[in-house]
């Protein structure tokens, strides 16, 4: 009796929505294209262009002032960059790096904006809600489906799909974070008299800083893990590695690379986390 | 002129219904209009009319609508009826823009939690009011300073508020009113999260404060001996509505209704009563100088000492200057009448 209905054509919809999305705001999306691929370039060829070694130094600085009264973080994420450039894995560094933070970057730009906007509105909350369930649960895989048709292949078509892959959390996050500033100093800031402005960047924001940057730390820790399956199409880096390895069946390269994405992650997890915690 | 004049304000929280209104209308009581509408009457036609420079207390049991009350006074909760005027003008219907002018110009606000902000140190918190009026930053500091230094912590401006004890911090919620300098402050259960004892030191200092500020306070408090210790006059709140309004003597030795006679039956006049509330005022032509001396804000019992060996008349002094006379009569009868032991009770 189920067989008598006839199947709903929601793969066909999909598609023919997809098509029209391509050729409807092609002249959004070559543009995008263009400028963000040449910008990425530009700073894939700057970093490749600073010494490894001047450039494991720099890291390590940075850590040290970061993560202050901590000594073994900074000797430790040398030592790991150490190892990845030891196996010849410097240049695929280097482009994932740069696809992770542009993809954050990108991500947090978003982000932010919206989880302020459903702070402020309970339909707006309602309405985004299954949306970003729905954007979190899907198998990341689909959304390099559409980045494919909208930008073709290699980079770009990367950061989009793991933008939409890794925001959620700071979506999400941004919105907690704000609704959950006690009654009484929201009160405090009114009886002062801030305009709606003052109120979020002078109150809100700060307040609701810790739960943003945890966040904008899982958004980019996702942003990391959708980028290596963003090698499938195209996109360049230690994913690429991984891929290759996978498809000839060679163990050794495959964990090599993969204790890279791991040495990677756990370095830029350090950095987000600490800055979340200094206040 | 009155400062504050609150006209026949009803806060209901919940659908305004028709049914509401006509229940309302009816002088339904707040229960009754919540078990038959669901909609909850926080204050319900309130009348009240503060002065300038005076210490008026709000004080009512927990969910008598205080809290309601204090906010519709800065309009931080609208009203659902009635009229509120500040200084003469009316404000029940300001823009949004108009209400934080009108905010900024008139009132600081100190919260029970103190509602200090975590990520400021102590300075910048107590500037948080000059800084939202775009102060330029070396003047709002040097005020901040200023302010502080009147609650006695200039000592502590660049800690971070959960540094402090809660007296403390509750004296920086204190100064950060005081640095926005504003004529009305209102305080909602300021002193209540505080231990007994730092309680009556704050109080006390409020008092200090009151007499080289002449701000016009609203306090909120759910303590009978705060409300009789700091407020020159009390309204006393039930269900929403305003029990009785008098100055603390009237309060304790006149309740008008049984509620307030319940509330006020316990307690130990000769300990919240002060000299001042009994006193008369000295005329010219007397010699006072002969008579014990005994200071305003002292508690009445502190009188008994001097009131020994037949002396009916002591001088009352406030900070050296004579203000009035108290009399041995009246003391008596503001501690005795309608508080004699019934007979047949005991
Ligand atoms: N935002 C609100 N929504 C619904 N009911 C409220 C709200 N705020 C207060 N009330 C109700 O209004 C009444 C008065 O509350 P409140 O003014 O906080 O009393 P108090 O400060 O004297 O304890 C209480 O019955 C309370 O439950
Ligand atoms: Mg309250």
């Amino acid at each position: 009796m189920l067989d008598n209905i006839p199947r709903l054509p929601l793969s066909e919809w999909t598609t023919e929505f997809v098509r029209w999305i391509t050729s409807a705001f092609s002249f959004i999306f070559d543009p995008i294209n263009n400028y963000l691929g040449t910008l990425m370039n530009w700073i894939i060829t700057g970093l490749e262009f600073i010494p490894p070694v001047l450039f494991i130094i720099i890291i390590m600085a940075l850590s040290a002032i970061f993560m202050k009264k901590k000594v073994l973080s900074p000797i430790l994420i040398g030592i790991g960059l150490l190892f990845i450039y030891n196996q010849g894995l410097w240049e695929n560094l280097i482009d994932t790096m740069t696809l992770v933070i542009i993809s954050g970057l990108i991500s947090i730009v978003i982000g932010v904006p919206l989880g302020i906007l459903m702070s402020r509105s309970n339909t707006f909350e309602m309405l985004m809600k299954p949306i970003l369930d729905l954007m979190q649960t899907m198998p990341a895989f689909v959304y390099l489906i559409p980045a494919v048709a909208f930008f073709g292949i290699g980079m770009v078509p990367g950061v989009f799909a793991s933008v939409i892959f890794a925001s959620p959390p700071t979506i999400r996050l941004t919105n907690l974070g704000i609704r959950q500033i006690s009654e009484e100093l929201i009160e405090a800031s009114d009886s002062f008299g801030t305009t709606p402005m003052q109120k979020l960047l002078k109150v809100q924001l700060p307040l609701a800083r810790p739960s943003i940057m945890a966040g904008i730390n899982q958004t980019i820790m996702l942003a990391l893990s959708m980028v290596v399956i963003a090698s499938m199409i195209g996109a360049p880096g230690l994913g690429t590695e991984v891929l290759s390895s996978l498809q000839r069946a060679q163990v050794g390269p495959g964990f090599v690379a993969g204790l890279g994405i791991v040495i990677l992650a756990i370095i830029i997890d350090r950095f987000t986390q600490t800055s979340n915690s200094n206040k | 002129m009155s400062v504050i004049e609150i006209k026949n304000v009803t806060k209901v929280f919940g659908p305004y219904t028709k049914e509401v209104e006509e229940l309302l209308h009816k002088n339904k009581s707040k229960n009754e209009i919540l078990s038959e509408t669901g909609s909850t009457v926080a204050v319900k036609s309130a009348n009240l009319t503060i002065e300038k420079s005076e210490v008026f207390v709000v004080m009512g049991l927990s969910g008598s609508g205080k809290s309601t009350l204090i906010r519709l006074i800065n309009r931080l909760i609208d009203p659902t009826s009635g009229d509120l005027m500040i200084k003469g003008k009316n404000v029940s219907k300001l823009s949004t823009a108009e209400l934080r002018e009108f905010r900024r110009k008139n009132f600081s606000m100190v919260f029970q939690s103190f509602a200090l902000f975590p990520f400021k140190s102590v300075l910048d918190n107590t500037a948080f009011g000059l800084e939202v009026r775009n102060m330029p930053k070396k003047e709002r500091l040097k005020k901040a300073e200023h302010a502080l230094k009147l609650v006695g912590l200039d000592g502590y401006k660049n800690q971070k508020p959960n540094q402090l004890s809660g007296g403390m911090q509750q004296r920086v919620g204190l100064a950060r009113a005081l640095a926005n300098d504003t004529d009305i402050l209102l305080m909602d259960e300021a002193f209540s999260a505080l231990d007994p004892l730092i309680r009556k030191e704050m109080q006390n200092e409020l008092i200090q404060l009151q007499q080289k500020m002449q701000k016009t306070i609203v306090f909120i408090t759910h303590d009978l001996d705060e409300a009789l210790s700091i407020g020159d006059r009390i309204a006393l709140m039930k269900d929403g509505e305003i029990a009785q309004v008098g100055t603390p003597e009237e309060i304790v030795t006149n309740p008008e209704n049984d509620y307030v006679k319940a509330f006020v039956k316990d307690i130990d006049r000769s300990k919240v009563l002060k000299v001042k509330h009994v006193m008369r005022p000295a005329n010219s032509q007397e010699n006072t100088d002969a008579n014990p001396v005994i200071a305003s804000e002292d508690l009445l019992y502190k009188s008994y000492d001097s009131f020994k060996n037949g002396i009916r008349e002591l001088t009352v002094k406030d900070g050296g200057k004579v203000v009035g006379i108290v009399e041995f009569d009246k003391v008596f009868e503001v501690l005795a009448v309608g508080n004699e032991v019934e007979e047949d009770a005991r």
